[in-house]
């Protein structure tokens, strides 16, 4: 059956999906013992064949079908990882000047028993959630909101975790009216001399300043499959063929995947996702996610503060290329 | 129909159509300004910092015009002028568009850094040039940003930039994207320092560089009539429903919306840099003729 949870090129994965729930309910209808023995061994191929389905298919994805991945509508979002992750989670609202930014959620909680302040951005699954999301896409509120918690957390010496995942900051008239720009310049300058650990991990899209804003960090981690990007493929491939369309091949050309970004140096570290994405179980995907967050703090938690805001400078200085001519 | 004459003979008191004009006069002598379309002779152009004498319409500046425009005669020394784009993600012709902005505008990048002093204050000095892919910022433009910002640093002396940005540089990916956070702590630094950072945007600021350095003075400055903003037109009328305003994401309208100290004509820039850099740094500044004076 068509979905439109399933993209194209998991189909094949679908269709055997289907089939193999199709055995399971045969199996588990009692009103059939006699058909188990032969459709237990019918299962297990099945299992194996999709194993190694899956395995083909992804072991072979164009930065465009990671795109399509990042943006699954079962992918978990900010506030799955944090049910799933944290302990004694707090969400905190608003900027104190105007509103509360759904697009970006944060709050205290506990990982693994340390309080930690967690912000992320917040994705919507259905139109109203979306709407109160805004696609995820945060105005200026959302960027002085997360600044508001950062500096109570510095205030307290407590850590700082971000979760990223938006297309693209609010690029509305309201947005802009507010200073959206000046909101995401701000976050990071405060990003930049903030006295205590920092970890980023971009969990699906990493959209430009949007997503940056919220994510100068020690330590920056993406999973597997998400992205990170300067522009949307689909911005990109506007201007440079004025055709929207080709945005596989402005996929290709943008390095935008979290393979790219570790050769780059604009990364630390991949994160592992389940075979076949993080949408085909949450509680993996969870669990990887914590594990890396664990595996990064834990050796940032000792540094000075002096020494911690000095070596973040520095990695971020250091990231760019070109070239220096002699006698110039 | 009438006769042929009437209209041929009052066309010769009617003002000519502008084309008609340049038509007549040699290459170079004159030009149209693109907001109101009079005729302005280069002479009178130049002489009035290309701003237009009729509609007073800022016209954009190269990097050089900038800088003779702004800072005191023979104070100019620039600084980090080796600095070359590469091309790291072999992007669909990042090669060719780079070759041919170092053939139109004469510069090794879009972003020039240096040290001069105005009214004989002495400070860090950058300038962005439009020309060069549209001012856009990649590894060289955020690193020369930063360097600027670590020289005001290390010689204790005032940072002022001009901005002219569509953005980061869609060709380096990531790397360009990254400037933003690069240019945003080296900004924070120089905060840390207790130095003063001006900013003066100037047409166009969007994008990448509105939202990280330029975004982070203890001034803003702008020409009149800047375009300055987030999204380009484009992606403002996908994200909102209503229409936007006459002076939407004019240097008028941001100033408007608090974004803005003040909105400083052409002509009077050297003199307004002069006046803050001297209350921000206590010192005294001295009059040096031409310009400034």
């Amino acid at each position: 059956m068509a979905s439109l949870n399933v993209l194209d090129f998991e189909k094949s994965i679908a269709e055997l999906d289907e089939n193999l729930s199709k055995l399971h309910q045969i199996v588990e209808d009692r009103n059939n013992p006699q058909n188990k023995p032969d459709l237990a061994g019918q299962i297990a191929e099945l299992e194996e064949h999709r194993t190694a389905l899956l395995s083909a298919l992804f072991a072979n994805l164009t930065p465009w079908d990671k795109v399509l991945l990042a943006r699954h509508v079962k992918r978990p979002y900010t506030l799955d990882y944090v049910g799933a992750i944290f302990e004694d989670w707090t969400e905190l609202h608003g900027d104190r000047m105007f509103a509360d930014d759904g697009a970006i959620v944060a709050g205290l909680a506990k990982l693994d028993g340390q309080p930690v302040a967690v912000i992320g951005h917040q994705k919507g699954r259905d139109l109203k959630q979306r709407q109160q999301r805004n696609f995820g896409s945060a105005r200026p509120e959302g960027f002085r909101k997360a600044g508001r918690i950062m500096q109570m957390a510095a205030k307290f010496g407590i850590p700082v975790v971000t979760l990223i995942d938006t297309a693209a900051a609010a690029a509305d008239i309201a947005a802009d009216e507010r200073g959206i720009s000046e909101a995401i310049a701000r976050s990071m300058f405060e990003m930049a001399t903030l006295p205590v650990p920092i970890v980023s991990i971009i969990i699906g899209e990493g959209g430009s300043g949007g997503a940056l804003g919220i994510a100068v960090a020690d330590r920056v981690l993406m999973l597997e499959h998400a992205v990170y990007s300067v522009i949307p493929p689909e911005g990109c491939a506007a201007i440079l063929w004025r055709d929207p369309e080709r945005k596989s091949d402005a996929a290709a050309a943008l390095n935008l995947t979290a393979q790219r970004a570790l050769e780059l140096c604009i990364i630390d570290d991949i994160v592992p996702e389940p075979l076949g994405g993080a949408h085909r179980d949450w509680a993996e995907s969870a669990e990887s996610v914590k594990a890396a967050l664990l595996q990064s703090l834990r050796p940032l938690t000792g540094i000075p503060a002096p020494t911690l805001v000095a070596q973040r400078y520095e990695k971020f200085r250091r990231m760019g290329r070109f070239t220096e001519l002699e006698g110039v | 129909m009438p006769p042929d004459g009437w209209f041929r003979r009052k066309s010769k008191f009617a003002p000519a159509p502008a084309a008609q004009i340049v038509a007549q006069v040699p290459d170079g002598v004159a030009i149209k300004c693109a907001q109101c379309s009079e005729i302005i002779f280069t002479k009178d152009f130049e002489k009035n910092l290309k701003v237009c004498p009729h509609c007073g319409s800022h016209h954009r500046l190269t990097a050089a015009e900038r800088i003779a425009y702004t800072v005191d005669e023979g104070s100019w020394v620039e600084l980090f002028a080796n600095l070359r784009s590469v091309d790291p993600l072999h992007f669909k012709e990042y090669d060719s568009k780079l070759a041919k902005s170092v053939q139109v505008t004469g510069l090794g990048d879009g972003f020039v850094v240096g040290t001069a002093a105005v009214s004989g204050l002495p400070l860090v000095l950058g300038v962005s040039d439009f020309r060069f892919m549209g001012g856009s910022m990649g590894s060289v433009a955020g690193e020369k940003v930063a360097r600027a910002m670590e020289e005001g640093i290390a010689r204790r002396l005032p940072v002022v930039l001009f901005t002219a940005s569509g953005g980061a540089r869609m060709q380096e990916g990531l790397l360009s994207l990254m400037q933003m956070a690069k240019t945003s702590a080296a900004a924070a630094r120089l905060a840390e320092a207790k130095l003063p950072y001006i900013v003066v945007m100037t047409d166009a600021t969007m994008a990448g560089v509105l939202a990280s350095y330029a975004s982070l003075g203890d001034i803003h400055l702008a020409e009149p009539g800047a375009l300055i903003g987030f999204a380009g037109a484009r992606v403002v009328a996908q994200a909102t429903v209503q229409k936007p305003p006459e002076d939407y994401q004019t240097a008028e309208w941001q100033l408007g919306r608090g974004q803005i100290d003040s909105i400083v004509p052409r002509r009077d820039l050297p003199q307004t840099l002069a006046t803050l850099l001297s209350l921000l740094t206590g010192r005294a500044s001295v009059n040096t003729g031409g310009l400034n004076g």
